[in-house]
């Protein structure tokens, strides 16, 4: 187990040094001169050029990217060239708006996919669960941006039930938290379909119910844990798919986090924020596989770490 | 008729300009609230060159000169008085006694000269530096050999005289720009790299709460210098609001102003509804749309050529395609801008003429080359309209649609970018004043590497005329040297370096409880909406 975590931890470090140098190869390669950017259209050449020496852009490649490197250890991600400001406190400042996105997410795809995956499960094979799979199908395969306006525009805009985009109140949450988790949502019914069905064909399941034990006894006391298990699991792995889905559903909605951040970035091309965002993404998401596996083996004691 | 139409509106603009006892009839109080899509990038007035910040620091900040409210008349600002040379090349000012920072302190004239010092710094990195390049000293201090401008002098705490390298016509207008505001040292000094989030000045508003990514909030300054302004109590600015959704939460009387304007996919629904007849501004903007013909890549170092491209496109369908959010162009300089000239009519729309000039030319069976376009709607769909009418006479242009910075870096080369359409970059006058529609985007010095000429047009004698009618810096001679820029601009559409093809119109919203003469909402320099003068109907 000890070994085990070492050399994920190890693994997980080499996966974000490559990234952070692909990112950085990618962004070096933009025929953009953030220089000129930063100097603006009435600067003269001196002024480019110094402005360039100051940010040490006129270093060779691999000394750019070790000084960022070396920055980086020490916890700087480098000041935004457009803000003015420490990268490392814009990302912190939107942090908080984000992890409560995506817990709100979290929530609405376990309880919408749930509750869809066990009726679908408990009605297999009825028009019920035909239609609950065509719908799962509609949420894996609609883009958000999609989904977001268009509940954007029937709650908010036509029945008024919710605010118009913005970030503050319980009620600014709840539309985009269901854009964010409609994806995911459509994923879990159909795992919680098949993990629900696998399980109610398994022995002690049949045991339960020839002891006696009533029928939703048996459905919430043992066959619903047991049908949990791979689904927790899944979460960790959902970071990733909401690090993407951020960018859409807050620019979407207006909601103040990073995804909003990055976009705002790559329309202005301020590298720095560009490169800081796609490193603490990809970070959460290394993270968020990382945790999965660890508690793999609690959920599912099958399952030995190696 | 449409520069009949154009002059009379400029007319109309004047008119209407707020005079000051219209002003003071108007109480002070209420609030608004302002949205915008991106998160505001910085107030350093020294730092902030974009069109959401630029009236926001006009607000928290003064400069030693101003102009009018919804016009482009220079008037003092913290300058109460001012003298120039007679050779044009010491400007003195008188400051105002008793103007107070927003912490207190009285501004004088060491802030003043602390204030040119730390913007034409390259420690500072301002993208306004180069504005200053008039001043003597300059050169020194943008080769950081000193940290002090040898030009500007403090005379005593309300006289700063400034001495310039050159005689040069446009100062007072640099001396109205942002990058000239005035910034007390001890709060510059107290904040370094992020004053810009804690600004402080001698302005209308001050800052009184910025929550990164979500709202700013401008509170009134009680101790604002010039009575009865500004006219509203708070502004509230809220970020990270898609245009759309800004429109709906201004339809539903949660917003005031969308500060993106109307946002294209709804102009016409909403322009055309009778309920916002009254609420809708239109307003004329510095600002002019072209293509550029690198004069440096065959065939268009032929004037026939770049004649014939300029007698190929059809101008009215291009501005048919922007909802009419646009009109025609003929010359470089917008219509609003002094040295406009109305009996100018430039190139007509003649496909078959054109034609004729490309064989005359040696080009009658056409040629292939490349127009690059900035790739954000409009522009895309406007480069596909001037292909198609330069397919009409054989020139097959291939449409290269990047991100923004690419194209302006393709433009900065000698021998990247054939054609250019400049829309979405370039060009909105800084200033209101001719020289700056000349020196970077048609003048040999923006002709370099990086530069803003994206023709590579350069004409020494024309470049020798500009330095000579920025010379005239008498009030006397402002009628001559109008005159003069007139004539720079249509030999430069002798030579056929552009082609001009619209001046974007501006179209802005305000909801029904905002007061406030049409002309501060569409503001030329205050841009987008002067909000110092906004005033609230529910505090009347």
């Amino acid at each position: 187990m000890g070994s085990y975590i070492l050399r994920r931890i190890l693994q997980s470090l080499l996966i974000l040094l490559g990234i952070s140098f692909l990112t950085f190869v990618l962004l070096y390669l933009i025929p953009a001169d953030p220089a000129r950017q930063i100097a603006g259209r009435s600067a003269t050449a001196q002024t480019v050029e110094n402005i360039r020496e100051q940010l040490g852009l006129n270093l060779p490649f691999y000394q750019q990217y070790f000084r960022y490197l070396t920055g980086l250890l020490q916890g700087d991600l480098g000041r935004s060239y457009l803000q003015k400001t420490e990268v490392g406190a814009l990302i912190v400042s939107r942090l908080p708006a984000t992890l409560l996105l995506m817990l709100g997410a979290i929530v609405c795809e376990l309880i919408i996919g749930l509750t869809m995956g066990i009726v679908a499960a408990l009605r297999r094979n009825t028009a019920a669960d035909t239609s609950l799979m065509v719908l799962s199908f509609v949420g894996v395969s609609s883009p958000q941006f999609v989904i977001g306006i268009l509940l954007l525009y029937i709650f908010a805009v036509q029945l008024g039930w919710f605010p118009i985009g913005g970030y503050g109140t319980f009620q600014h949450m709840v539309l985009p938290s269901l854009t964010l988790g409609f994806l995911g949502a459509g994923w879990y019914s159909r795992m919680m379909r098949s993990s629900m069905i696998d399980v109610l064909r398994q022995d002690f399941i049949r045991t339960a119910r020839a002891k006696g034990l009533k029928r939703t006894q048996v459905l919430f006391g043992h066959a619903l844990p047991n049908a949990l298990l791979p689904i927790i699991a899944m979460i960790g792995i959902d970071i990733g798919l909401f690090m993407s889905g951020i960018v859409v559903v807050e620019s979407v909605f207006g909601w103040p986090g990073i995804g909003q951040l990055a976009w705002q970035a790559i329309q202005r091309v301020d590298i720095p924020i560009i490169m800081g965002v796609t490193l603490v993404s990809a970070f959460a998401i290394v993270l968020g596989n990382f945790i999965a596996d660890l508690i793999a083996p609690f959920i599912d004691p099958r399952i030995k770490l190696r | 008729m449409k520069r009949a139409l154009l002059a009379g509106a400029a007319a109309l603009l004047a008119a209407t300009a707020l005079t000051p006892a219209q002003a003071d009839d108007i109480k002070q109080g209420g609030t608004m609230v302002v949205t915008y899509k991106d998160d505001v990038s910085t107030l350093d007035p020294a730092i902030g060159y974009d069109w959401q910040n630029w009236s926001m620091i006009k607000s928290l900040f003064d400069g030693l000169m101003d102009y009018e409210p919804g016009t482009t008349n220079l008037m003092n600002d913290l300058a109460e008085d001012y003298t120039i040379s007679d050779d044009g090349t010491v400007f003195t000012f008188k400051l105002r006694e008793g103007v107070k920072f927003h912490n207190g302190r009285e501004m004088t004239a060491d802030d003043v000269k602390y204030s040119l010092e730390r913007v034409t710094n390259p420690k500072t990195q301002s993208p306004g530096a180069g504005f200053f390049g008039s001043i003597k000293g300059f050169d020194a201090m943008a080769a950081g050999d000193t940290e002090t401008l040898e030009g500007v002098t403090v005379v005593d705490p309300y006289t700063v005289k400034i001495e310039l390298s050159r005689p040069d016509a446009t100062f007072l207008h640099v001396m109205a720009i942002n990058f000239s505001s005035v910034v007390p040292k001890e709060a510059v000094e107290e904040w370094g790299a992020d004053f810009g989030k804690h600004p402080v000045g001698t302005g209308a508003y001050s800052l009184d709460e910025w929550t990164l990514g979500q709202r700013l909030v401008f509170n009134r300054n009680e101790d604002y210098w010039r009575a009865g302004v500004p006219k509203l109590d708070q502004i509230t600015f809220e970020v990270g609001q898609e245009p759309i959704v800004a429109l709906l939460r201004l339809q539903r009387g949660e917003a005031d102003i969308p500060g993106d304007g109307i946002p294209p996919a709804k102009f016409l629904e909403v322009t055309k509804d009778p309920q916002y007849k009254d609420l809708i501004i239109e307003g004329g903007q510095l600002h002019t749309g072209y293509v550029t013909m690198n004069v440096k890549m065959p065939p268009f170092d032929k004037l026939e050529v770049r004649k014939a491209v300029n007698m190929a496109i059809n101008k009215d369908r291009i501005v048919r395609i922007i909802n009419g959010r646009a009109v025609p162009a003929n010359q470089p300089l917008p219509p609003t801008m002094p040295g406009y000239d109305n009996n100018y009519t430039g190139y007509p729309y003649d496909p078959d003429g054109a034609k004729e000039l490309l064989a005359e030319a040696g080009l009658a069976d056409g040629f292939q080359t490349e127009l690059y376009v900035y790739n954000t709607d409009p522009n895309p769909r406007i480069a596909q309209s001037i292909q198609a009418d330069l397919a009409a006479i054989g020139i097959k242009a291939e449409i290269k649609a990047l991100a923004q910075a690419n194209v302006i870096a393709a433009g900065g080369e000698p021998d990247q970018a054939p054609m250019i359409w400049s829309g979405g970059m370039a060009w909105i006058a800084d200033f209101p004043d001719p020289s700056n529609f000349y020196g970077p985007i048609l003048g040999c010095a923006g002709a370099v590497k990086g530069g803003w000429n994206w023709s590579w047009y350069c004409n020494e004698e024309l470049d020798k005329q500009a330095t000579a009618a920025d010379s005239m810096t008498d009030p006397a001679q402002k009628a001559e040297r109008e005159e003069a820029w007139r004539k720079i601009f249509i030999s430069v559409m002798d030579d056929a370096a552009w082609a001009p093809v619209f001046h974007e119109q501006r179209f802005t919203m305000r909801s029904e409880r905002l007061g406030g003469p049409d002309a501060i909402f569409v503001d030329p320099v205050h841009i987008p909406v002067n909000y110092d003068y906004v005033w609230a109907k529910d505090v009347q």
